[in-house]
């Protein structure tokens, strides 16, 4: 008995315990970013409508105070929990599909074609209003998912269906389209600043359009995410071993990168280009959970959403005015990924 | 039972194919080695058998025809091993013999008890229980090697297509492993098809060799038929002595060139 559980132990699986530990976690987290925040409510009053909310009691706030809890902290605090899931679920895809634990979702062109549109925008379509979802997000979805496009058919057209040049293609395309984006910014030098603060990333939000235009593309790529786990860790064995095991290497890679970049498209249009999300959240899971995707995949997805909340909180806290989340994320990932880096020598690839 | 048969089987790319011609008939139950010098296309012809290069002729598998049968068809008949697998080293051992599962789950179905069942039993019986939580990355060249069988073993296939199982292993540890495979071979009467450079261990352990050379079968039958010391003169450039030991196996014995055997 004790042996047979023993072995069992030495399976990665996701145990209830874990996703039940982070799911806590991670509601704790958003329950924290709702309450705590700039504007003097109070925690214990914000927590007090939270509970009048749930049980139909009476809250202690105003109405006008209300509003700011449901239409500006909730939805910041649901966006940042998706966007979070949606760039380190996709870096996690990235990583096994490339077989590379530097790969991140902006790898194969996502963020300088979603930075090239936006920039466009910005320069000769600032003004354009009263369209369901605005210019700006549009543009930066589509220029996401046109640039992985252009990697994915230019890679292919170079060489099959390897990884190697798919690789390279995505440096080509992500150096043509920076370059666009470069020399449109230097004719309209008035819009650089606003190119810069987009570029930045940020979820200045207010109400749940945001949310309802990044929602249904996030959760589809997750759930399809989630259930290649599986797949992602037959990837790691190489395309040989993985066709003689029945599956194709070519369209499971197609599968995966189509669906982390609808999500890493959706993450960037509602919230600029926040950095550093893709690559640390996964290294990390995999440094406590394993390193099989089964359990990467759902545990970087949940990781993600609490790690963007927190960086979300001390953006718009630690200063009077408010700071980019590209750099908070990057300031705060860093250095924790350099010391999980120096206590897992050899543990990441 | 014939296990698997090949006609006229040309496989790889350009103008002049690595295998070309080939034609012959593994009986089940069998071990059949495909023996010949560098380059000769030894691993073209049993990537050929396994699917992962275009062939043209015909290669039926337990009397089906190869082209009628899926992807996942094919991978439930026969488990291939490559000579350097790529070893996800973060893995348990455990966790990487658990994907020899994936041609008996739905594509995105996830594994059973069964499916563990199987891999404990196929960890036992490579010895490779003690280390089932360790990760791939902290095992040594040989437990790496077992582990690798021991995955193709969870795919439960009556073929094994083997790429120079003993690669990097030492006389000892690779004597060891291919005995662990003869035994496992007759227990479950799995029929064997292994490329092996090393003539001597392919003579002991094959019931017939193939030897090929510059893609076409130069030779084929029982160990001792084909390997003669004028054809390993013509086809490897080598001066050998065939030896013969106790138990009536070949030996393959290198002979020394005689300007440098004499020291005066």
């Amino acid at each position: 008995m004790l042996r047979a559980r023993a072995r069992q132990g030495a399976t990665t699986r996701l145990r209830p315990r874990t996703v039940v530990l982070a799911a806590l976690v991670l509601l704790a987290v958003a329950v924290f970013g709702v309450v705590s925040g700039a504007g003097e409510l109070g925690w214990q009053r914000v927590l007090g409508e939270i509970v009048a909310q749930l049980t139909g009691g009476t809250s202690p706030l105003s109405e006008r105070e209300a509003a700011i809890v449901w239409e500006l902290r909730a939805p910041r605090v649901v966006l940042a929990a998706l966007v979070g899931a949606a760039l380190a679920g996709a870096g996690a895809a990235f990583q096994g599909v490339f077989r590379n634990p530097l790969a991140d979702p902006y790898l194969l062109g996502a963020a300088a074609g979603a930075g090239m549109a936006a920039t466009v925008v910005l320069v000769f379509a600032p003004a354009v209003t009263g369209w369901l979802v605005g210019p700006l997000p549009l543009a930066a979805f589509a220029g996401a998912l046109g640039g992985v496009g252009l990697s994915w058919v230019l890679g292919r057209s170079a060489g099959g269906s390897g990884t190697a040049s798919l690789l390279l293609a995505g440096v080509a395309v992500t150096a043509f389209l920076t370059a666009i984006q470069t020399f449109v910014q230097q004719l309209n030098t008035d819009t650089i600043k606003q190119v810069y603060t987009w570029t930045l990333g940020g979820l200045n939000v207010s109400g749940w359009d945001d949310v309802g235009v990044a929602l249904p593309y996030i959760v589809l790529a997750a759930i399809v995410l989630c259930a290649c786990g599986r797949l992602l860790d037959v990837l790691a064995l190489g395309d040989a071993e993985a066709a003689s095991l029945g599956i194709r290497p070519g369209r499971v890679r197609l599968l995966l990168l189509a669906a982390a970049s609808l999500a890493t498209a959706a993450a960037v249009a509602v919230s600029g280009l926040i950095g550093f999300v893709g690559i640390v959240v996964p290294h990390i899971v995999r440094l406590l959970a394993g390193a099989s995707y089964r359990v990467i995949v759902p545990l970087s997805l949940l990781g993600g959403a609490t790690f963007l909340i927190a960086a979300d909180y001390v953006a718009r806290t630690v200063l009077p005015g408010e700071l980019p989340l590209g750099v908070v994320t990057a300031f705060a990932g860093a250095p924790f990924f350099a010391i999980v880096l120096r206590t897992s020598r050899g543990r990441l690839t | 039972m014939t296990a698997l048969r090949l006609r006229e089987v040309t496989a790889g790319y350009g103008k002049r194919p690595a295998v070309r011609d080939v034609t012959a008939t593994v009986d089940g139950g069998g071990w059949f080695a495909i023996v010949g010098p560098n380059g000769a296309g030894k691993s073209t012809l049993l990537k050929a058998i396994a699917g992962l290069v275009g062939f043209q002729g015909s290669i039926a598998v337990h009397d089906r025809e190869f082209s009628a049968l899926s992807r996942r068809q094919r991978a439930r008949e026969l488990g291939y091993a490559p000579q350097d697998p790529l070893l996800p080293t973060g893995l348990t051992v455990t966790d990487y013999v658990l994907l020899g599962r994936t041609p008996h789950l739905g594509t995105l179905a996830r594994e059973s008890r069964a499916d563990l069942s199987i891999v404990d039993d196929t960890l036992g019986r490579l010895d490779l229980r003690g280390l089932a939580a360790r990760r791939l990355g902290t095992l040594s060249g040989g437990e790496l090697q077992r582990a690798v069988l021991a995955r193709v073993l969870a795919q439960r296939t009556r073929l094994l297509l083997l790429d120079e199982p003993t690669t990097g292993l030492d006389i000892g540890h690779a004597q060891a492993l291919l005995d662990r495979l003869d035994r496992l071979r007759r227990e479950d009467g799995t029929t064997v098809v292994t490329t092996l450079h090393d003539l001597t261990f392919a003579a002991q352990y094959a019931d017939t060799l193939l030897l090929l050379d510059d893609g076409e079968v130069v030779a084929s039958g029982p160990p001792g038929e084909v390997l003669t010391a004028e054809r390993l003169r013509r086809h490897y450039a080598a001066d050998v002595e065939i030896l013969t030991t106790a138990t009536g196996h070949p030996v393959v014995a290198p002979v020394r060139g005689q300007s440098a055997a004499d020291p005066r």
